[in-house]
């Protein structure tokens, strides 16, 4: 029985811990950075390679540079499981350790920190995922969700289908198939698809993927057949990825017709299928590959010195290059932030003031080592999102490769959305604050 | 020696058949509720209160309303989850069609829909029973996640198909939405959680929770002693249901504070709330607190405290470490004590009436 008492003990000694948390000793020049990052559960195959991207991205800045101008960053994983539950518990402890930004890596725990940011003065980046809505700064001035929404996202995949068929003209009479996730990740483009089928006079089939039927999609492919839509835009997430690259395949569904939102442009997802997945395409924000000095400094500075988590060979890969991306959002963040307030260790408020006028134009991005890794963004304090530009990757077999260029989101067509759902949103939240942060010029 | 109950003579019949028949029971009990009400929210931060003490109350309540229906009337049920959904869209629709309702009357209220479909989806468990029952309720639990997507007049047709909690007033003080203080919140859960443990308590030693128990050890004999199992099958059910409701409309509007509902009500925190009524030990109000400390608390605790404490330790690791321990724990509490933590509980009880002196 003593093991037992010893248990007890233990445990009791950790529960009267847990009450009495205190924010760690902060070094003079730190700031502390909290992540929320899932690599254990159903979404682990996601969430290992964009933590560790985001992790060496940090590592290297804080290695090569020694932080932020001379300011280190004290960079600390939560790990969420993708449990909305954990997620608020890690979002309660980075509040508690002052985190000046707080990256939910959920839309389910982004909906949950939303309402809470602007009273606690902490910042969300919710890096092209989360509320599509939060992109109106005036209603949501602690919420960011660059470089594009999912609704973007909707209206490049329409741009890009488009693009191959000749013309917006050529859209009449044509099918397209979405399938998606039944949860609210999974259903944001539909709104967007259902406007512009108006508009072009196309056609949106729905094919909706439950949470518990990831990776058991065979009848859907049946109604996909029967249907015989002309392109596929695959709004999925984890599991759901593989399978449906392998069930077009298994379908005799033309492979580059299926196109992922860019969380469906995981290397694992498409190395699913195989050989036959070659020429699979997802829409993308970030290159993939080591070809960037971005990349190659991180290999120098972290993964060769064994500071980096993540194996060699998976350096590079595309959500692992998405993980450095989240992450030179946020140190531009710091920096811009530091510029405008003149500190050096920044709080919260200062951050949400960095975000909001950050413009990564592309002399910026080549200073970082960016050229060709990403497209330019300029947040501004209406615009939370930028609704940047993004391209259409493809599987050549063994890689994502860029395929064509930039393509641009119809802005036009989803602004007005943005506006209304914000509306809507602050609407029926009662006494929504009115915005009072000033406006900073960039 | 400190708790023994000699000298403590009962006079009257009602004072002998008291839930707490020993007056050092009745000090703890006061001493609990004291903490409980004083110590926490006075020394308790913000961390304390939001991640551990409020999943705590929500999900005691939730064991004590599957501890009513398997525990004391042994209907096994894997829609626990459901109906918490139940009661926090129920809540949801009320408060946004009646906004200046009290918050704290539709949370409550909120269980009464939670009840009737609980009532619904209990009918089968007249024909059927043990495991296949258990079946049964799954089809609720599919059935009624599926419509929390799929009804979106159930979320107000938001577009990200999210329940948005809005600020709601008592009194002056706001108790939902994000300019409630953890505290606030915390004391609105504290005291449906007391209330409704109190009114659990005395339907369970009472008549109605007798005629459960004669149905749980042998539902032949209890209908040939006179108790309609119809009633009986169908009120374990509405009132399970009830408290999963409320406890899901708390979970919602006083914990999670929004965001996708539909998730949160998966067949995982149905699973997980029957477990906690196993380990916490079935057919007992204060095994479902100890569950719900065991399966919520420890692993909160054990994430944040170990890393806090200085082992070194962080995000995955500590949650690998969590899951390894948490699981090891059950199967080892599991084999000492297969009548769950209630049972250890008793049996440290028993222990020092006689100690220092065993015989």
């Amino acid at each position: 029985m003593k093991t037992q008492h010893l248990m007890k003990g233990a445990a009791l000694g950790a529960l009267l811990a847990a009450g009495s948390f205190a924010a760690p000793a902060h070094a003079q020049d730190s700031v502390y950075v909290s992540n929320n990052a899932y690599r254990t559960g159903p979404f682990a195959g996601s969430g290992i390679p964009i933590g560790d991207g985001m992790r060496d991205y940090m590592t290297m800045i804080n290695e090569r540079d020694g932080g932020v101008n001379g300011v280190k960053i004290v960079y600390e994983e939560c790990e969420t499981g993708y449990d909305t539950k954990k997620s608020i518990e890690c979002y309660e402890q980075a509040k508690g350790k002052n985190t000046i930004v707080y990256s939910p890596w959920s839309t389910g725990a982004t909906l949950a920190a939303i309402p809470r940011a602007h009273i606690d003065k902490i910042p969300i980046l919710s890096m092209a995922y989360g509320l599509s809505a939060s992109a109106d700064g005036n209603a949501f001035p602690w919420v960011f969700i660059p470089p594009f929404t999912y609704w973007d996202g909707a209206s490049l995949m329409v741009r890009h289908m488009a693009a191959e068929l000749g013309g917006m003209d050529k859209l009449k009479g044509k099918k397209l198939g979405l399938i998606h996730l039944d949860a609210p990740f999974g259903k944001e483009p539909i709104p967007v698809l259902e406007n512009l089928a108006k508009k072009y006079g196309f056609e949106v089939k729905l094919y909706p993927v439950a949470a518990a039927d990831m990776q058991n999609q065979g009848s859907l492919w049946l109604a996909i057949r029967r249907d015989r839509p002309d392109y596929l835009y695959n709004q999925g997430w984890g599991a759901m990825n593989p399978t449906a690259v392998k069930e077009a395949i298994k379908n005799n569904f033309p492979i580059n017709k299926l196109v992922g939102v860019w969380w469906a442009g995981g290397d694992d997802d498409a190395r699913a299928g195989g050989a036959e997945a070659k020429g699979y395409k997802s829409l993308n924000l970030n290159a993939a590959g080591t070809n960037f000095p971005v990349i190659q400094d991180i290999q120098k500075f972290v993964v060769d010195k064994g500071k980096s988590l993540a194996p060699k060979e998976k350096v590079g890969e595309n959500l692992y290059n998405r993980g450095v991306y989240n992450s030179m959002l946020l140190v531009e963040g710091i920096r811009n932030a530091q510029r405008i307030t003149g500190k050096k260790v920044i709080t919260g408020e200062d951050m949400r003031r960095g975000l909001e006028s950050l413009n990564i134009t592309e002399a910026r991005l080549k200073e970082i080592g960016m050229e060709g890794f990403a497209t330019p963004t300029t947040i501004s304090c209406t615009d939370h999102s930028g609704h940047s530009k993004a391209y259409v990757a493809e599987w050549d077999g063994t890689k994502w490769t860029k395929k064509g260029d930039w393509l641009e989101p119809m802005k036009d067509e989803v602004r007005p959305l943005i506006e209304a759902a914000a509306k809507d949103y602050t609407e029926k939240a009662g006494n929504w604050p009115k915005r009072t942060e000033a406006c900073d010029k960039p | 020696m400190f708790y023994r109950e000699a000298g403590q003579f009962k006079s009257t019949y009602q004072a002998d058949m008291a839930v707490f028949p020993i007056r050092q029971d009745r000090i703890g009990l006061a001493i609990i509720l004291a903490i409980a009400f004083v110590v926490i929210p006075y020394f308790g931060d913000d961390f304390f209160i939001t991640s551990v003490m409020i999943p705590f109350l929500v999900f005691s309540l939730a064991a004590i309303g599957l501890n009513i229906l398997t525990g004391y009337t042994g209907l096994i049920s894997l829609g626990t989850a459901a109906f918490m959904g139940v009661g926090a869209y129920a809540c949801y629709k009320m408060t946004t069609l009646f906004p200046g309702v009290n918050i704290i009357v539709l949370i409550l209220a909120s269980g009464l829909f939670s009840a009737a479909i609980g009532v619904l989806f209990g009918l089968p468990s007249l024909r059927i029973k043990g495991f296949y029952l258990a079946v049964a309720t799954l089809a609720a639990q599919f059935f009624l996640q599926w419509s929390f997507v799929r009804v979106p007049w159930l979320y107000n047709y938001n577009a990200s198909g999210a329940i948005e909690v809005p600020q709601r007033l008592v009194f002056g003080v706001p108790v939902t939405g994000a300019l409630a203080t953890p505290e606030t919140r915390y004391f609105v859960c504290l005291g449906i959680v007391v209330v409704l443990t109190w009114f659990a308590s005395n339907l369970v030693h009472g008549k109605i929770g007798r005629s459960w128990m004669a149905v749980r050890d042998m539902d032949i004999a209890a209908e040939l002693m006179g108790i309609k199992l119809l009633n009986a099958k169908l009120l374990a059910f509405a009132v399970s249901s009830f408290y999963a409701g409320v406890a899901g409309a708390m979970m919602i509007f006083l914990w999670y504070g929004g965001g996708e509902a539909a998730d949160a009500f998966s067949i995982r925190l149905s699973f997980n709330i029957l477990f906690m009524v196993i380990i916490g030990g079935l057919g007992s109000l204060i095994g479902s607190f100890f569950g719900a400390a065991f399966l919520s608390i420890l692993p909160t605790a054990m994430k944040f405290g170990l890393p806090a404490l200085g082992v070194p330790m962080a995000g995955a690791t500590a949650e690998h470490v969590t899951f390894m321990l948490i699981g090891g724990l059950i199967i080892f509490f599991l084999i000492v004590e297969p009548h769950g933590l209630a049972r250890l509980w008793q049996i440290g009880k028993q222990k020092l009436r006689t100690w220092p002196f065993p015989y």
